[in-house]
């Protein structure tokens, strides 16, 4: 039966959730029920961690555990297939802390609470179903279920050039996805050398039967239609918008988790299945990733919006994602995971306190703020350890993952990856920079503006949100490799596949 | 002199061919009903003539015409009254003004 | 007892700074004060415990023929990024890193006391924000020891990161000031360029040995070079491109040329922070770091000139700015650049081979001794800026009468410096002076000339403050209270006897004893060049006159360019704002609206231009859909008639 696999649950509390919300009848109603559907999300994603590592333990070396198959097209062979490694783990307990935090940031949503939650919800699911899948098929459903509310959500609650942004960010993701269905249309057609045609992942990597000629067209598809999302340069200008018009909690959800779709996809489909393009179409990418890693970072210095400076951030960080994946070594990609865990904790801490500052000051701009510490303590502090993460503090998880990717990539001894990973190290320093000039402007130093003097520090929903956030990012920092062990194995077969190509 | 085909159908298609030209060049809606009933008439010639000639046994030409008159009566009663109730509304039954549904 | 307990030296800070951090607000600001000093007081006592059983117990192996062993009390496994490349959190015990427990502790413990009566204002109550300010010192402790008893080079890139920023958040202490803002903004953006060339050094350094460990890089320097294959990148091996970018980051964090600009910045800090992160412990890091990689740094001879070189000239650049600057802290901060220049340029020149490597353990020397005396110094400063509110010289003069404590304090600190016997300075410079002949003696006669300017500016800074003449005091300056003499008293007493310490038989290159032989030619020109510079400070400082101005006028060219520190900082200004904000970041962020968004824009714009052309033909009007059809029917008529005929 479906129902004895835990992994569906991660579909069904959301939907149970978005039933829940369907007939509730004041925001008080609105806010219990999502508060229990991301708890029990958040219990459920523990409960399976601690599942997970028994097997583990218990020596189950099955590449995916979990496994479950459920004909769905029986004419197509398509099934829903679901199972999760520990990449896929890792990927689902940030989801749902971020969620967990996202709904208490989201407290006093106006106008249209319910509406909004509906479709908080449903992104929710798309992406909850999106890391359970390891069926094509489910996986591009999911997908889509991820990103259509997203219009929404920032057309009707977002701010500034809203409906602008709203557009460019749906079509630039829709334009991604269309090549990624011609993309999977291509490996599902190839995916089986006796005729046997199937959208499972795993049989797909164990039959190795796409051809090499056509992986050259079917693995710039999915990768360029996974690395939009990703943010890779030249495609991330729907993220500065995107997220400068976003709410706090879209902005958290979208940076925090679905930029992670587009990292996670790229290894999983793109490179997973097709290790010989991988091998050889590399420095193309590795190219791209490396200018949006620095790129981005440049461009944050200079901007005044402070959605904006972290938007760019986050190209520059989610740039470092995909870099580490391409440099196809295990290191290396295992920084990348953890680089995607702790941007996503670490941007979602951000977002919801520029979401919370923004509430307040009804300003983004960091040249009419200033002494912000002053008046708002514990915004004040929670932005500077959030800074302190972003640029690789030690003791949180950005420095963790910086120092894997590092060490990772610096594991080819060639010129061309030498320079590339010098490149992308200096972006720390950048990251500096601007994290350090916006702490200074906006927090720091005389009081700007004297009617921020009556302003008011967080309320217990926002205290509950931000502490949430930085244990985690402390957490991971200082405590990393527990982690890094889970990922570490999990790639075992992703390198097997790339070494024997 | 004896009536032929030739007689009956040369005048409706000029009839048919001026509600034509009367329907794509006039601005009037009046008048493009009008046109319209020119055309309807032509075809309805046509029935009665192409029946009494081809098929002189036989009245469904008749019938058909009779039917398409009674039909063309009621049409032109409904043209009629839309054009009547957008004269109200816009005081104007000028096609090329009334372009308001458009956008 | 074996070392185990050890640990307590790094928890006891780590949970000082959390208790404060996050309960600090609960407690007033008198209780936070009490308890980081207590607790520093404490870390201070195990420290001392574990040192003094290092150097002088036996019972752990810690003398091994008559060679003092690298003991590593506890690890455990941070993360792993391959089988081989494994961080560990360890505590490593040698000479160096016992010694430098004994310098952290001592000063800091001295610093967090000093701070009780530092951080008050006039009517004695305590400053706002007091519970945060002891966070950050035990933090910096915290990161600070972590830093020297490393066992790995990647732990010790942790801390150091984590000492750059405890440095960051004392230096903003006071964030309201813009001044301390931005500070405290180039600190950490400066040292944070040099630790990008210090983790590729790391980074190139584990990739040929495949290890962070110290023991197994240092005890077999040659095997482990030789892992690298000879590896060689644009005609020089790695390893010295490795150890050449390490000492990047080393300069970073010691203030060395060109890289030094945030060091005199940093002033805009608390004093008493001044005292111990800026002239006492973390910025000898990069010093430390030398020392810690010394075996490897020795077979790299294209490195080590480059240490020399720096060291040398950083030494008698710091010095010559310092002899024009008006602000006491900054002349300290010039003199503490000055000196770290001394031990960096120390360990450039040292070789094994040479006198048993006594550069090595001359540096070492040198940064304990001058720990404690710029220690010293800068309390100092902090009691004068604390009584006269002021940091410029022309505020101040003839304190002699006001501030006796201080005073005396002060000139010892001033002669300890300068290097006149019996006090620290002397014994630990002649030494490097020693080392510097025995290299080359363009060396020595170099480093003996700065440290005849070295003599000269303090005792000008000495008579500037406390002779010179006596201006209107709005209130009488007065000494301290007892929280601040008596730090002052213990380090003024450490200062006159610590050059006694056999650092010779304690602290070497190779941990065995090597028992210190005075030079004498050395240690008395090198006392003379003291005295002839302290002759001509007394004689153009002591009394007001014009003799001073005069010579300013003299050398105005000279005079001015010093003065602006040789326009370091606007140079620097200049390549961050004009260059990289105006021509990198700015044109990017224009090329990333415009060229790459407008691109896609346009694409947008372009699919909207063609749905608005087509549109037209679906006008709505259907006299033009009637007309058009009839041209078609008609059209397609006239087709098949012609086909058909």
């Amino acid at each position: 039966m479906i129902w004895e696999n835990i992994l569906i649950y991660f579909v069904v509390i959301p939907v149970l959730t978005l039933a829940g919300l369907a007939v509730c009848k004041n925001i008080k109603q609105v806010r219990a029920v999502s508060i229990v559907g991301a708890s029990a999300l958040m219990v459920l994603g523990v409960y399976l961690l601690v599942e997970f590592l028994q097997l583990r333990a218990a020596g189950v070396a099955d590449e995916m555990l979990f496994r479950g198959d459920w004909m769905w097209f029986e004419s197509l062979n398509i099934k829903l297939s679901l199972g999760v490694d520990g990449i896929s783990v890792s990927m689902l307990l940030l989801s749902c802390v971020i969620v967990f935090a996202g709904v208490f940031a989201s407290w006093n949503m106006d106008p249209l609470p319910r509406e909004y939650f509906l479709w908080f919800w449903l992104l929710s699911t798309g992406v909850f179903g999106f890391f359970i899948a390891v069926d094509l098929f489910a996986m591009f459903m999911f997908y889509e279920v991820a990103l259509i509310p997203m219009y929404l959500l920032i057309g009707v609650w977002g701010s500034g050039n809203k409906n602008y942004s709203a557009m460019k960010l749906t079509l630039m993701l829709m334009g991604a996805s269309a090549l990624l269905m011609l993309g999977i249309l291509g490996i599902y057609f190839n995916s089986s050398a006796d005729g046997n045609l199937t959208m499972n992942l795993l049989e797909i990597a164990k039959n190795n039967a796409i051809p090499h000629e056509w992986q050259y067209y079917l693995f710039p598809m999915t990768f360029v239609g996974f690395g939009v999302l990703g943010a890779m340069f030249p495609f991330h200008t729907w993220s500065p918008d995107g997220h400068a018009s976003a709410p706090t909690a879209v902005s958290m959800l979208h940076a925090g988790v679905l930029m992670k779709l587009g990292g996670y996809g790229c290894f999983r489909i793109a490179i997973y299945l097709m290790p010989h393009a991988a091998n050889e179409m590399a420095w193309i990418f590795l190219i791209l990733t490396g200018i949006s890693v620095v790129y981005g970072a440049f461009s944050a210095c200079v901007q005044t919006d402070l959605k904006y400076i972290n938007a760019y951030s986050s190209v520059s960080h989610c740039g470092m994602v995909l870099f580490a994946i391409l440099m196809l070594n295990t290191t290396a990609m295992t920084g990348a995971i953890m680089q995607m865990l702790s941007h996503g904790l670490m941007t979602a801490l951000f977002f919801a306190l520029i979401g919370m500052i923004y509430g307040r000051t009804h300003t983004r701009d960091i040249r009419k703020m200033g002494g912000l510490m002053q008046i708002m303590p514990f915004l004040g502090v929670g932005y500077v350890i959030a800074g302190l993460a972003n640029l690789g503090l030690p003791g949180f998880s950005g420095f963790v993952a910086e120092m894997t990717i590092f060490v990772g990539s610096f594991a080819h001894a060639d010129m061309f990856h030498r320079v590339l990973t010098i490149m992308a190290c200096s972006a720390i320093v950048i990251t500096a920079v601007y994290i350090l000039r916006v702490v200074g402007k906006m927090l720091y130093g005389p009081v700007y503006d004297e009617h921020h003097r009556e302003l008011t520090d967080a309320v217990w929903h926002e205290k509950f949100a931000v502490i949430t956030l930085i244990v985690c990012v402390a957490g991971l920092g200082c405590f990393p490799n527990f982690f890094n062990e889970i990922i570490y194995d999990s790639f075992s077969p992703i390198i097997k596949a790339l070494g024997a190509f | 002199m004896e009536l032929t085909l030739l007689m009956y159908i040369v005048p409706s298609l000029i009839m048919f061919c001026c509600g034509v030209y009367g329907f794509i060049t006039r601005k009037n809606m009046i008048a493009i009903l009008i046109s319209l009933e020119l055309m309807l008439n032509a075809v309805d010639i046509n029935f009665v003539v192409f029946n009494r000639y081809l098929f002189p046994g036989e009245m469904e030409g008749m019938f058909f015409s009779l039917f398409a008159i009674a039909i063309a009566a009621a049409e032109t009663a409904l043209a009629i009254a839309i054009i009547v109730n957008v004269f109200r509304m816009a005081k104007n039954i000028d096609i090329r003004e009334l372009i308001k549904m458009k956008f | 007892m074996d070392f185990s307990y050890s640990y307590l030296v790094l928890v006891l800070p780590f949970v000082t700074f959390l208790f404060l951090g996050l309960m600090g607000t609960r407690l007033s600001r008198k209780a936070a004060g009490v308890v980081g000093t207590t607790m520093m007081g404490i870390t201070a006592v195990i420290a001392y415990t574990i040192a003094l059983d290092y150097f002088f117990g036996t019972t752990q192996g810690q003398l091994v023929d008559g060679i003092r062993q690298q003991l590593v009390a506890w690890d455990l496994t941070w993360l792993e990024f391959s089988e081989k490349l494994v961080i560990k959190l360890g505590f490593l015990l040698d000479p160096i890193s016992a010694m430098m427990l004994i310098v952290i502790t001592t000063v800091s413990f001295l610093v967090h006391l000093y701070s009780l009566g530092y951080m008050q204002d006039h009517h004695h109550e305590y400053e706002k924000g007091l519970q945060r300010y002891y966070a950050f010192l035990s933090l910096f402790s915290l990161s600070m020891l972590g830093l020297v008893v490393a066992p790995n080079i990647f732990q010790m890139y942790i801390f150091w990161e984590l000492v750059g920023v405890s440095s960051y958040l004392l230096i903003g202490f006071y964030y309201t000031l813009p001044a301390a803002v931005s500070a405290s903004k180039k600190a950490f953006i400066v040292t944070r360029f040099a630790d990008l060339g210090f983790l590729v050094g790391i980074l190139i350094l584990s990739f040929y040995t495949q290890t962070f460990d110290f023991i197994t890089l240092t005890s077999d320097p040659t095997a482990a070079i030789a892992t690298a294959g000879g590896a060689t990148f644009m005609g020089c091996s790695v390893t010295a491109w490795a150890l050449t970018l390490i000492f990047m980051g080393g300069a970073g964090k010691s203030a060395m040329f060109p890289l030094h600009i945030w060091l005199p910045d940093a002033m805009e800090g608390p004093t008493p922070v001044s005292a111990l992160i800026h002239a006492a412990t973390m910025v000898v890091a990069g010093v430390y770091l030398i020392a810690r990689m010394f075996p490897l740094y020795c077979l790299e001879e294209g490195a080590m000139t480059i240490i020399t070189v720096i060291g040398a000239f950083t030494a008698f650049y710091a010095a010559a700015v310092a002899c024009v600057q008006s602000d006491i802290k900054r002349v300290l901060a010039f003199s503490t650049i000055s000196q770290i220049a001394f031990m960096v340029t120390s360990l450039g020149v040292a070789r094994p081979e040479l006198h048993d490597g006594v550069g090595y353990m001359a540096s070492m020397f040198h940064l304990f001794t001058h720990a404690m005396f710029k220690a010293l110094l800068f309390l100092c400063a902090g009691a004068i800026i604390h009584a006269v509110h002021s940091n410029e010289m022309s505020a101040m003069g003839g304190l002699r009468k006001y501030m006796p404590i201080c005073n005396i304090a002060f000139l010892i600190g001033c002669l300890a410096i300068a290097g006149i016997p019996p006090f620290a300075g002397f014994f630990s410079k002649d030494e490097i002076l020693v080392a510097a002949f025995l290299n080359s003696p363009i060396w020595g006669v170099w480093m003996m000339l700065v440290a005849g300017m070295t003599a000269f500016y303090m005792f000008r800074l000495y008579y500037k403050i406390f002779w010179w003449n006596t201006p209107n005091y709005h209130h009488t300056p007065h000494d301290g209270p007892m929280t601040m003499s008596l730090p002052l008293i213990i380090l003024s007493g450490i200062s006159i006897v610590a050059g006694f310490v056999p650092f010779g038989e304690m602290v070497t290159y190779d941990r065995a004893s090597h028992p210190i032989h005075m030079t004498m030619w050395v240690a008395i020109s090198s006392v003379a060049v003291a005295v002839v510079a302290i002759l001509l400070a007394t004689k153009l400082y002591l009394k007001e006159n014009e003799a001073p101005a005069k010579m300013k006028d003299a050398f105005k060219g000279v005079w001015t360019a010093a003065y602006n520190r040789f326009y370091m900082d606007e140079l620097y200004q200049f390549i961050t704002h004009k260059i990289i904000f105006e021509r990198v970041s700015r044109p990017l962020a224009w090329f990333d609206r415009q060229i790459v968004d407008g691109s896609l824009n346009m694409l947008a714009n372009i699919t909207n231009s063609a749905s608005y052309a087509v549109r037209k033909l679906q006008s709505g009007n259907i006299q033009a859909y009637v007309y058009v059809y009839l041209i078609g029917a008609l059209l397609l008529g006239a087709i098949t008639v012609i086909c058909l005929i």
